[in-house]
């Protein structure tokens, strides 16, 4: 049996979604930019999944940027946002526990003069309101939190911190990337200035994204080229993807996500009562419906991994990105691990093609792994 | 798989051999800790200068487990001189290679064989203690 339990990394793309996109790779394949009628084909499927996704998100339209993912998303706005207004005001605010492509453009920022500050949060993983507010002041550019973190799963009060940045004046950008399909997403309601989604994490294709930035300000390009998306974004439009995006977030909305909570707590509860000495890391009421982060004590969490993947179950250590570099996770550092716990994580992120006898399945084989892991363990009680 | 393990490293990991500890050893030795993700602790017996026996337990990763394994399976039976001299090398060998950022693992397995045949000299008073020499060398 094979079981895929790592839907925060990526997610199978829905069958829906890719009968949509076909016709854009070979038949209605023009170019959004061509002025001939395939071109104007093109740029008619492009306008109307700008219509659709500004009507889920309840954004306007032209200020959603197409990219070819969250990580090009986070990247533009960072950098493009600083660097377009680095006269007017040059400290950037982030939480700790962002994903690393937002910490990396603020590290090059800050190599390029900007002062980077990190907002604290406390052990479950939510920005420590106090801080923050003391942190915020008349020189802050622009802030950024993610609406929900992606190892932990925790749920932050984005509307909250929207409305305490703008109370100084200062800009905000949320990473939303793994907050769909759980979270409904207002932008306007929520006051939120900039956005990143990309399609691949809501069962829709790889390399398609989204940056939702308000043009009222300044934003310098981070790719220059054809001029496309009002000379933000340069690069022919991914239409097959664009399409494929926009079908994926109206399915996402329109399906309820009800029994993966119930399958999630379900896995949960068999862990709990069947495997001894292991712990949930992070927030168990503010978080999304899909997510277990789970400490085994003294066994390393690549190891388990590994092990399961030979099962056939696929899971992940931290976040997936991090998994080859042996770096242990700056998240569950944040929020208070102690340095020997930091190694002895699983994440497990179920999605909506899991079922019960699946989770079973990788219950009963974590038992195995679990207790021959620890079988041979060096760390003495 | 994000990382690549040969079959034997996977063979290795699924299958250690030597796994658990010697009763009474003539040498132990711990290295590595649990912050870093690697802790290993091996027991030696050693018999007319020839490691006799050879155990390890581990907290670590699925090329912690597979180096160790494999480093044990090669110097038992091995002279004390000969498994001083004993290399990385070899076991990245064996296992048909290892990924890049794993390759620190068949080191550390080096570490701590030499560190258990080296409390074993001091034990028996083939060795000066390494303690008291890092005291004297101060001292000089």
């Amino acid at each position: 049996m094979q079981v895929y339990l790592d839907n925060s990394a990526t997610t199978k793309l829905d069958k829906r979604v890719l009968k949509k996109m076909y016709p854009y790779f070979s038949e209605n394949y023009g170019n959004a930019s061509s002025i001939h009628f395939m071109g104007e084909d093109a740029n008619k499927a492009l306008d109307e999944a700008k219509k659709e996704i500004g009507k889920i998100l309840n954004c306007g339209q032209k200020n959603i940027i197409f990219t070819s993912g969250a990580s090009e998303a986070n990247n533009l706005i960072i950098k493009g946002i600083a660097r377009a207004n680095k006269e007017k005001r040059n400290t950037i605010l982030v939480s700790e526990i962002e994903h690393s492509s937002v910490l990396a453009p603020v590290e090059q920022l800050g190599k390029e003069g900007f002062k980077i500050k990190y907002i604290p949060v406390d052990e479950n993983g939510q920005i420590k309101m106090s801080e923050f507010e003391k942190m915020l002041d008349e020189k802050v550019l622009l802030v950024s939190v993610m609406t929900v973190n992606n190892e932990i799963g925790t749920i932050q009060d984005i509307k909250t911190i929207s409305k305490l940045t703008h109370k100084k004046g200062a800009l905000f950008h949320t990473d939303a990337v793994q907050a769909v399909p759980y979270l409904k997403l207002d932008i306007n309601n929520s006051e939120i200035d900039f956005l990143s989604l990309s399609a691949h994490k809501f069962y829709g294709p790889k390399g398609v994204g989204l940056a939702y930035v308000n043009r009222k300000y300044k934003i310098f390009p981070i790719i220059d080229g054809g001029e496309q998306e009002y000379g933000i974004r340069s690069g022919t439009h991914n239409i097959p993807g664009i399409v494929g995006m926009a079908e994926a977030l109206k399915l996402a909305y329109k399906e309820k996500t009800t029994h993966l909570k119930e399958l999630r707590d379900y896995m949960w509860d068999r862990m709990k009562a069947e495997i001894p000495n292991i712990n949930l890391n992070g927030d168990s009421r503010s978080r999304i419906p899909n997510n277990l982060n789970v400490r085994f004590e003294s066994i390393e969490g690549e190891a388990i991994v590994i092990e399961l993947s030979t099962k056939g179950i696929c899971v992940g250590t931290g976040s997936a990105c991090s998994s080859k570099k042996l770096r242990a996770s700056h998240v569950l550092k944040a929020i208070g691990l102690k340095d020997e716990h930091l190694n002895s994580n699983v994440r497990f992120t179920l999605g909506k093609f899991n079922t019960k006898k699946e989770i079973d399945h990788t219950v009963d084989s974590l038992k195995k792994v679990v207790k021959r892991l620890r079988s041979f363990t060096s760390i003495k009680k | 798989m994000a990382l690549k393990y040969t079959k034997k490293v996977m063979d290795n990991f699924l299958h250690p051999k030597n796994i658990g500890e010697i009763k009474n050893p003539d040498g132990y030795a711990e290295v590595g800790n649990p912050i870093c993700g690697d802790m290993l602790t091996f027991t030696i017996k050693v018999k007319n200068k020839k490691i006799t026996d050879i155990k390890y337990l581990s907290f670590g990763c699925a090329s912690n487990i597979a180096t160790a394994s494999v480093m044990t399976e090669k110097v038992k039976g091995m002279t004390l001189e000969k498994a001083k001299k004993f290399k990385w090398e070899t076991i990245i060998n064996e296992l048909g290679g290892l990924p890049k950022q794993k390759i620190h693992c068949s080191v550390l397995v080096i570490k701590g064989l030499q560190k258990a045949i080296e409390d074993y000299e001091t034990k028996s008073g083939k060795k000066t203690p390494h303690r008291i020499k890092t005291h004297l060398s101060k001292k000089l």
